[in-house]
């Protein structure tokens, strides 16, 4: 039995183990999962001098809430989320970006992430979690991966099997900026749109609906008209590949996403964009631009020496 | 032979082999599959093959879409001779209590219940690829007589283990999903195991598959 562990008294919506993720798998029909919002989830790991490939928990919306029994280990949440902190008679409001060191008795309770969805606490030690392909990410549709690939239930207990000596106290300025514009490079079936549908594609709003998870991003708005054909012959898909079905609403596949589709792709979310496209809750507006590929290939880069900046600064 | 390349976004590589379904066409994407599977480039991180096209999903952080491109013209597929196919047997119960768009069936194809598992059964079928769902094998060809469109409203679950059809091809639900293919029976097999983390699937492409019918009795008693 390990004397380090987590008890579960409210697991929040859709609150999972999430790291690096798994690849090598797309041929069999298991897409890469893995923390949505992966910069938010490195940071988290480098608050609490954990490796940075180790498991966190990742919550949406509303997140958990926790009583820690064990020896004196730090956390940190990210994301834009409310938490608290509740210790033996004072109960304090948390703050993200800030590593807290809790003991035996303690509690965190996630409330919700704040006009976002994605939220990420870490625990500086090693989980005690079951691997499926290198990966303990849980794929919550496959029931691949950790806690038998399902989300945390209430009455859970986890297990932590290290905890990490260095018990630093970090924290970073780190502010999640929001974009207007979710910048997409042409899809192999863009030409299957009327003219006036790829301007619709472009020029109009859409809005996340509510039927969005961690396999796909639904939105709603004007729309697209196919002029070819509202199938194609089945083929492989990625995550950022933008669907449009017949009905004209386009769909954004996601990290949990199948890994084979047949409607037309319109579009491809620019890697520098993913971690903020998960970020967009229901109800939230989304406008596409027209990027190349070389543009969006030298962004990634920028955007990957900034996240490597931000972590070498914690 | 790859007809073009293109890039599907930043992170991957669009390889078209052609618009049609056959096996030949599908033989040299599991061609181009396998030996690029096999050489391990630096940071190509998951390979797609489908009826006609291989997607090459690769690292944004390692490599770029010229690197790779360049890569894989410059790949000599042809010499991968040996594809390393099985040939396996599914049973297939199709009693009613797993058949549940027979009538359907009937209806749309204009053949007998019988006349239905005659053409599908005992016969030899392709599979061009996996996925969707993990381990979904899509086989083919069925006979042109077979072929249905997919229900206008798909289940919001079809059973583990249904063997279902569409246009030509059939496939097995290797857990409970959504689904909007043609029910006709159900398989008491385990097509996808993921404790098996080195060979997951049953069904891989390149293999070929025949369907043989086995009773209600025989399906309860299978796994004992």
């Amino acid at each position: 039995m390990s004397s380090n562990y987590l008890d579960i008294i409210r697991p929040g919506i859709n609150t999972t183990f999430q790291d690096k993720g798994r690849d090598h798998l797309y041929h069999i029909g298991i897409p890469f999962s893995g923390a949505m919002d992966n910069r938010n989830y490195l940071i988290a790991n480098k608050l609490v001098n954990n490796n940075l490939e180790s498991a966190v928990i990742e919550f949406a919306y509303q997140g958990p809430h926790i009583k820690y029994s064990g020896e004196k280990i730090n956390f940190a949440v990210t994301g834009d989320v409310i938490f608290s902190i509740k210790k033996k008679d004072t109960e304090i409001e948390g703050k993200c970006y800030e590593s807290y060191q809790i003991e035996n008795g303690d509690e965190i309770n996630v409330i919700s992430t704040n006009k976002s969805v994605y939220g990420y606490l870490a625990l500086g030690g090693e989980f005690d979690l079951k691997f499926q392909w290198n990966s303990c990410s849980i794929n919550t549709k496959a029931n691949i991966g950790s806690n038998d690939g399902k989300k945390l239930d209430v009455g859970q207990r986890i297990n932590l099997k290290k905890i990490n000596s260095n018990k630093d106290i970090k924290k970073t300025n780190y502010i999640n900026t929001k974009i207007e514009n979710i910048r997409v490079i042409k899809g192999t079936n863009f030409d299957y749109f009327s003219e006036e549908g790829k301007k619709i594609f472009y020029e109009k709003e859409f809005t996340v609906s509510k039927l969005s998870d961690r396999m796909g991003m639904r939105l709603e708005g004007p729309k697209i008209d196919n002029i070819v054909n509202t199938n194609i012959k089945s083929e492989g898909l990625i995550k950022g590949v933008i669907q449009v079905p017949a009905d004209g609403n386009p769909i954004i596949m996601l990290s949990d996403h199948g890994t084979i589709g047949g409607y037309p792709k319109i579009g491809v979310v620019a890697s520098v964009d993913y971690d903020r496209l998960v970020q967009m809750s229901p109800g939230s507006k989304i406008k596409f631009k027209d990027i190349n590929l070389s543009d969006a290939e030298t962004l990634f880069k920028l955007y990957e020496m900034e996240t490597q900046n931000l972590l070498s600064q914690i | 032979m790859i007809k073009n390349i293109s890039n599907l976004g930043d992170a991957a590589l669009y390889c078209d082999f052609g618009n049609e379904v056959n096996k030949s066409i599908n033989s040299q994407v599991i061609k181009y599959f396998k030996t690029i599977k096999k050489k391990k480039f630096e940071g190509i991180n998951n390979l797609t093959p489908s009826y006609n096209k291989l997607i090459i999903s690769y690292d944004l952080k390692k490599t770029n879409f010229k690197e790779v491109k360049n890569y894989v013209e410059n790949i000599n597929a042809q010499d991968s001779k040996d594809i390393n196919s099985k040939k396996l047997e599914i049973p297939v119960c199709c009693h009613e209590n797993f058949s549940m768009d027979i009538k359907r069936l009937e209806e749309i194809l204009k053949l007998s219940r019988e006349k239905i598992l005659e053409n599908f059964l005992n016969k030899e079928y392709f599979c061009y690829m996996t996925g969707f769902i993990a381990g979904m094998p899509f086989l083919g060809d069925l006979d042109e007589n077979m072929r249905a469109q997919r229900l206008e409203t798909p289940r919001v679950k079809v059973p583990k283990g249904s063997v279902a059809l569409t246009e030509q091809f059939a496939n097995i639900y290797t857990f409970e999903s959504p689904g909007g293919w043609n029910i006709l029976g159900n398989t008491p097999l385990d097509v996808f195991d993921s404790s098996k983390e080195d060979k997951p699937n049953l069904i891989n492409p390149g293999d070929t598959v025949i369907f043989k019918e086995i009773t209600l009795d025989q399906y309860k008693n299978y796994n004992e």
